[in-house]
């Protein structure tokens, strides 16, 4: 069974695991922060996230944003707080008191980050289909052909033409590298996503490809994902859940439709009415 | 020619010899990980085989006979100066035959005859680290070694697979050493890679890079490859010129502007041995009066 059949069935098809998801968040984090010297970066973030959902995180640069998803994902260390992911071996666990190999196993099995920029993200000098390939042959995957045949498979799923499968990134476009990165983090089943302005420097009509085709790959694996934008189209789109970031303190959490539709903080309420009506 | 009395025994001081025999027993108690020893100026340029030299002037011992071979040659530039080299800092008895050396340093062969448990055998290393090309960051590749993270190997295996129809990488292939480490066995062809379960220590130092890394005797040493690509000793498909070995492995000599050309065994030893026993290939002549 390959690590993504794993994942899928792992996540979707078992109903007692379905049954049981239900009532435990599958991440934790209570009382995180991170300060740099004097300055805060983000102070006492705390939030649930339950399974197959997805909680956008907006707010002006300098908010903490990057901060914030940069701690989840293992990425710096919190000066304080503890952020709990729901193994599949253990159940809850502290991810900052897991050891390193447990840690980096997580972070290329159950948990994808995707970057703004897909260069931080993918291997520039690896063909795409070696750069899906990537993370099933960290997992063990040793089957050249079938290694090839998921690669397609998700290129295919990204919009990306079967026969650019061994150019490399460099000769793609911002959007389909972007999209690329997407199908390299997917392609394990990952059951946590971390998204770092997925949509950032993409013009509005690839933005629009793109998070449509997020919207699909969300609902159709039932993937739980932290998406830190300034976009609130992004947010609006695909979030079920919204927190707003100010000077590194979340100031309003709350249903995307609710923060968005009846803003109470003084800031988000400058935040939504600053958006352009076209 | 005897030993030149202004140096110590096989050149550098014993403080030094120490420092690099402690790395050598680390490098065999954990076969394939790379161990980092402070690598001395030599008196030649790096990439000349400083790494090798120090591990065999390490490794020398007055009763010992030494063979240096360079791509398999006893009498390429490489070969004959450390040869020289060591006549003059230690001297100890050479010799171009495979089977009569203990000591043998090389550069990219292994010689084609077996080697036995009383030889040693020296690898000139010129990159230690095989995710080097992969992943630039030294501290991220001691990581991925530390913690088993060899998916990457598999990718550069992908890359060839994809762009060439199959693993083109003919040199320098990694293996897998006693199911741990990851191991760039220095640019030898990968014909050569099955050799390297043998009877002989071996032991590779790499001048510049500062590492030292070892395979005890039989360590069990894979190479790496795909479940639908298995791995493949390769050699040119023809029969050697000189001595008709059809399975020792062969270097392609051009012999005109025209495109004729030979192919003959890189193991010059082997090549000379085979032919005074009276194997001769299409182009091969019988005189064996060089032979010292």
């Amino acid at each position: 069974m390959s690590a993504q059949e794993a994942g899928q069935s792992g996540v979707h098809a078992d109903p007692s695991h379905q049954a049981w998801a239900a009532a435990d968040p599958l991440l934790r984090v209570s009382g995180v922060s991170k300060s740099y010297g004097g300055r805060i970066g983000c102070a006492d973030v705390t939030f649930d996230l339950y399974p197959g959902e997805v909680m956008g995180i907006v707010g002006e640069s300098g908010s903490g944003k990057s901060t914030l998803l940069s701690c989840l994902a293992g990425h710096l260390v919190p000066d304080r707080g503890e952020v709990l992911f729901d193994t599949r071996a253990g159940g809850l666990r502290d991810t900052m008191t897991m050891s390193e190999p447990e840690r980096r196993m997580l972070s290329r099995t159950d948990w994808a980050f995707v970057h703004q920029n897909p260069r931080d993200g993918l291997r520039m000098g690896v063909s795409a289909g070696g750069n899906v390939g990537e993370r099933l042959m960290a997992v063990g995957a040793r089957h050249y052909g079938q290694i090839r045949d998921q690669a397609l498979d998700w290129l295919d799923r990204v919009e990306i033409a079967a026969d650019r499968v061994d150019d490399r990134p460099g000769a793609f476009s911002g959007g389909m590298q972007q999209r690329l990165q997407i199908a390299r983090n997917l392609v394990t089943g990952p059951r946590l996503v971390f998204m770092d302005e997925p949509t950032g420097g993409l013009d509005v009509s690839v933005q629009a490809r793109l998070l449509d085709l997020l919207r699909g790959l969300v609902r159709e694996m039932g993937l739980s994902a932290i998406i830190v934008t300034h976009d609130l189209a992004v947010v609006r789109l695909l979030a079920d859940r919204l927190m707003v970031m100010k000077s590194g303190r979340v100031v309003e959490a709350g249903l995307t439709d609710q923060v968005l539709d009846d803003p109470q903080h003084g800031y988000t309420q400058l935040l939504v009415s600053s958006v352009l009506q076209v | 020619m005897t030993q030149n009395v202004q140096y110590n025994f096989a050149y550098l001081d014993e403080q030094t010899k120490r420092m690099i025999r402690r790395a050598l027993l680390k490098a065999l108690a954990i076969p394939g990980y790379q161990v980092p020893f402070a690598s001395r100026e030599m008196p030649m340029p790096y990439g000349w085989g400083t790494g090798g030299v120090q591990v065999s002037a390490a490794v020398l011992t007055p009763g010992d006979t030494l063979k240096v071979i360079d791509q398999g040659a006893d009498d390429t530039t490489n070969a004959v100066s450390i040869r020289k080299f060591f006549q003059k800092t230690a001297g100890v008895a050479v010799t171009e035959r495979t089977g009569e050396a203990s000591v043998i340093q090389t550069r990219h062969r292994i010689p084609e005859a077996p080697l036995t448990e009383d030889q040693i055998l020296v690898y000139q290393v010129p990159i230690p680290e095989p995710l080097r090309f992969l992943e630039p960051r030294e501290t991220e590749t001691r990581k991925m070694h530390a913690l088993e993270e060899y998916g990457l190997m598999h990718v550069k295996l992908y890359e060839d697979i994809a762009r060439h129809g199959h693993i083109a990488t003919a040199y320098a292939y990694p293996v897998k050493v006693e199911g741990r480490y990851v191991m760039d066995p220095s640019p030898i062809p990968k014909f050569d890679n099955p050799k390297m379960e043998m009877a002989a220590i071996q032991l590779f130092g790499a001048g510049r890079e500062q590492r030292i890394y070892a395979l005890p005797p039989y360590s069990r040493v894979v190479s790496l490859d795909f479940e639908d690509y298995p791995f493949e000793a390769s050699k040119a498909e023809h029969p050697c010129a000189l001595c008709g070995a059809t399975h020792s492995y062969l270097d392609e000599v051009i012999m005109d502007d025209a495109g004729a050309r030979m192919f003959v065994c890189s193991d010059t030893d082997f090549c000379a041995g085979r032919r005074a026993a009276g194997h001769l290939g299409e182009m091969g002549v019988p005189v064996e009066e060089d032979r010292t």
